[in-house]
């Protein structure tokens, strides 16, 4: 009689359990349609389109940063270098446009704007793949490789420049290297071009985690890195991708703040390694490595977007914002624990039920 | 299983059950400890004994069940609160700081005290020596743990757990490295501390010290409870039949085929320890086509060493690896599956499994380059497709390939590990033993796999402690102690004397601790 009641009892805490896991699962989601609801009717103008695109401008930054972030989460590492990367490829591009390459005999080469971009690019993952060495090669834990990279990455691009902005990055119609500002200004169909290449990046990151061995191998490493090895998945080239990709990310947002602003400011990115932490997270990707997806990602780095414009929008003083921004992502990671503990809790019941 | 006179019963566990994630260590056991008795505690490896005393100790909780102490609930959240209830324990694996003194093990977390001038050191020392004097243990008690050899250790370990004055002293295996004289004196400490009213509760596998000491006895078997009695009123033989079940292992029928080609072979594989001698020791050994050679050996003979050296895992061994007459160059996982060989590992959760993929990704995860298109794209339903063949070859009961792989019982889980070797196609598959921690039904299924993949052709290494498996399963057996391959016999002629004695034929120049 007793354990008729008590089964009773434990067959409903399992469809609570399992009905409150859904709800944790889709919190993501939840959490952008809150947000969006909530600004829409507390922050005036906020559903115009001149809003929204801006707004949307701001958030992919935030999710370049963020894609990049995901697939080095999801190995178990951690890059903090991105933030220096953008500032370090902004000068860098901002550099090759106003002086060129300078040559010995006193030559100098300008480039035009697709090759600056491909540069740029190449120059993010490089300093992607020296974190990448640091970490596979001589075993420095990635949180260290990469606080040393943040530091020195910034320090370089202070120095390009001895501090000073470069502005003015039209670039000289005798050189050819002039339309810079369309990375960051132009718009194709009414959408921002950075937002059009984000949906490209996005799509092929997305793509990448599920169609390609290589993408695979990246849940395989961060869930079990161990076993991965003993399933010959080469578990150092998977990382040096993931930093490499990370640091291209970064680049691309190298160039689009500098277009955006049409001038290049060493310190441009700082922090910003933390609002791709942030989304990553918010998205459902798991600090302990294994888990996450490119889709969730780009949901969190938009929740975070959002919220920061919003807030000015209604005029919350930056002081306040932090602390709302800091609380939302706090709460973030204890529902994802939760989800978690709710999630083995509800297997094993099951398990202990069937015996 | 009588119920015995209950007035003198000190804690109690009704309906214990303990799930973790892929398997079910304890179902619905129930216990009783006596006090002022010794209770003995027996059962095969992995049929549930250290998952009920780590319940006790407060280490783990268990899933569903009560706990009871002196007719009231009690939950035990942590060690700590189980050192409340008076409940000391000695685990099998010590637990001591080697950094720390032998006296500041002894205290620690409980350091005597002299208010703010810090702890009591000499004061420390004294009274650990008191305790370990009463062992008769000539150990001092300022030595640094890690000095001590490990018989010694142990005893600290049982000293510390003494001086907690505890109701109840669980004993996990405590003689596994103690000389016989030190466990007579052992056994004398036991004695004294049952005439102060102590519960002990004894671990062990040796019979004839069960049989010595024991007052109550219990047998586990599966996570059950098959047997519960007086000591004085059994004998060795119950509790082998308690323990063992009449359920005899269900072993696959052998397919008389004959073997074909040598298709593999290690010549003078050696790797050295980093203490010194070699934990593999020249072993060159050889497998043919649809062969099954069993590796008979005890913990530490250097079993899955030699597999981990065949897969390249060290990259400091010597030796040479051929399969089909080509040798294998290189000390590269990879490339050794790629070249026809697959390994299952011991250790399913650490090196089998990637808990946080479902069971589709953990079944292609190491031959994804199989079902790839124009070079990168993976075709889902190819894969998808091989997928299914392998659940189904395997007989995995999985619901749905999409779930996590870690909703499924041990054994299901260790199918996957085998089905992702298999759909590398190798050509030699090295079993670690392949049914531990697995239950009856799934050994069986995966002792039938063995058979059929042989009889397909495939040529097996396995190892394996289990005596009857290795004689039940194999076409030859080979033996391994202390790194080195002292017999290789056809299952014709291996008895099980013979096989018992060769395995301790590498520890027979030195003493060697279990």
């Amino acid at each position: 009689m007793t354990t008729a009641t008590q089964t009773a009892a434990t067959g409903n805490h399992l469809s609570t359990g399992a009905a409150l896991l859904t709800l944790m699962k889709l919190r993501t989601f939840i959490a952008l349609f809150a947000v969006i609801i909530f600004f829409s009717i507390f922050a005036p103008n906020f559903l115009s389109t001149a809003n929204m695109i801006l707004m949307s401008k701001h958030a992919t930054q935030n999710a370049f940063l963020a894609i990049g972030m995901t697939f080095v989460i999801i190995t178990g590492g951690i890059d903090l270098s991105v933030g220096s990367i953008v500032g370090l490829c902004g000068m860098i591009a901002g550099g090759l446009i106003m002086y060129g390459v300078a040559l010995p005999l006193g030559y100098t080469v300008y480039f035009n704007i697709v090759e600056v971009a491909v540069i740029v690019m190449v120059v993010g993952i490089l300093i992607g793949a020296v974190n990448g060495l640091l970490i596979t090669r001589l075993n420095v834990a990635p949180f260290i490789a990469t606080l040393g990279t943040l530091y020195v990455a910034r320090g370089m691009a202070l120095l390009y420049s001895d501090g000073q902005t470069l502005p003015n990055l039209t670039g000289r119609e005798d050189l050819g290297n002039q339309g810079f500002s369309y990375l960051g200004s132009g718009s194709i169909l009414g959408l921002p071009v950075s937002v059009w290449i984000l949906i490209v990046v996005a799509l092929g990151a997305a793509y990448f985690a599920r169609f390609v061995p290589l993408g695979r191998h990246i849940f395989a490493v961060g869930g079990n890195e161990r076993a991965s090895r003993m399933s010959g998945i080469r578990v150092n080239r998977v990382k040096m991708f993931v930093y490499m990709f990370s640091g291209f990310c970064a680049a691309i947002v190298g160039l689009i703040i500098s277009s955006e602003l049409m001038a290049s400011h060493p310190a441009t990115g700082t922090n910003l390694e933390l609002n791709a932490i942030a989304a990553a997270v918010l998205g459902g990707t798991s600090m302990s490595g294994g888990r996450g997806t490119i889709g969730g990602t780009i949901i969190g780095a938009f929740v975070i977007g959002i919220l920061s414009d919003g807030l000015v929008m209604m005029g919350v003083s930056s002081f306040w914002q932090m602390v709302i921004k800091g609380l939302v992502i706090i709460v973030a990671v204890v529902v994802d624990q939760a989800q978690r503990r709710l999630q083995q809790r509800v297997t094993l019941m099951q398990m202990a039920k069937a015996g | 299983m009588a119920e015995q006179d209950d007035g003198d019963v000190i804690l109690e566990l009704k309906d214990i059950t303990k799930a973790y994630s892929g398997i079910v260590a304890l179902k619905k056991a129930d216990l009783k400890l006596r006090r002022g008795a010794v209770n003995v505690l027996v059962g095969e490896n992995g049929a549930g004994k250290s998952t009920m005393m780590r319940i006790i100790a407060g280490v783990e909780r268990p899933t569903l069940g009560e706990i009871w102490m002196d007719g009231e609930r009690i939950h035990l959240n942590s060690p700590a609160d189980a050192v409340r209830h008076g409940i000391g324990i000695v685990f099998q694996e010590l637990n001591l700081f080697g950094n720390l003194s032998v006296a500041e093990n002894i205290f620690a977390t409980r350091e005597i005290t002299r208010g703010l001038r810090g702890i009591d050191h000499k004061a420390q020392v004294e009274k650990a020596n008191e305790f370990l004097n009463r062992l008769e243990a000539g150990i001092s008690a300022d030595t640094l743990a890690e000095d001590l050899p490990i018989g010694q250790q142990q005893l600290v370990e049982i000293a510390r757990a003494v001086s907690l004055d505890t109701r109840i002293l669980i004993m996990d295996e405590p003689t596994s490295a103690l000389s016989a004289a030190e466990v007579d004196v052992l056994f004398r400490v036991i004695a004294d501390l049952k005439a102060r009213g102590v519960a002990i509760v004894y671990i062990s596998h040796r019979l004839e010290e069960l049989m010595r000491i024991g007052d109550y006895i219990t047998v586990l078997k599966d996570g059950q409870i098959t047997g519960h009695a007086m000591v004085k009123d059994i004998d060795t033989r119950w509790i082998v039949r308690s323990m063992i079940g009449s359920d005899a292992k269900d072993f696959a029928k052998q397919v008389d085929h004959a073997p074909g080609e040598e298709v593999f072979r290690t010549e003078d594989i050696c790797l050295p320890r980093a203490q010194g001698g070699y934990a593999v020791d020249h072993v060159s050994i050889g497998v043919r086509e649809g062969e099954i050679l069993g590796i008979y050996g005890l913990m530490g003979a250097g079993r899955s060493e030699l597999f981990e050296c065949i897969m390249g895992r060290h990259e400091h061994y010597t030796g040479k690896i051929f399969v089909e007459g080509e040798e294998l160059k290189g000390r590269d996982t990879t490339r050794r599956i790629r070249e026809g060989l697959a390994l299952i590992p011991e250790d399913r959760q650490r090196e089998g499994l990637v808990q946080s993929m479902s069971i589709a990704d953990n079944l292609s995860m190491a031959s994804l380059g199989q079902f790839l298109k124009a070079g990168f794209h993976i075709d889902l339903k190819l894969e998808k497709a091989a997928i299914l063949e392998a659940i189904r070859n395997l007989s995995i009961k999985a619901k749905n390939p999409d779930f996590d792989v870690t909703s499924m019982s041990g054994g299901n889980q260790q199918k996957v590990v085998i089905g992702k070797a298999l759909m590398t196609g190798p050509k030699v598959l090295l079993m670690d033993e392949p049914s531990r921690g697995i239950d009856v039904g799934a050994k069986a299924d995966v002792f039938r796999t063995m058979r059929r993949l042989a009889g397909e052709g495939l040529a097996i290494l396995f190892s394996t402690s289990d005596l009857e498996e290795v004689m039940a399963l194999s076409d030859r057996i080979a033996v391994m102690s202390n790194g080195r391959l002292v017999t290789v016999v056809d299952r014709k002629d291996a008895t099980e004397e013979m096989i018992v004695s060769a395995s301790a034929e590498g520890h027979k120049t030195k003493r060697m601790h279990a």
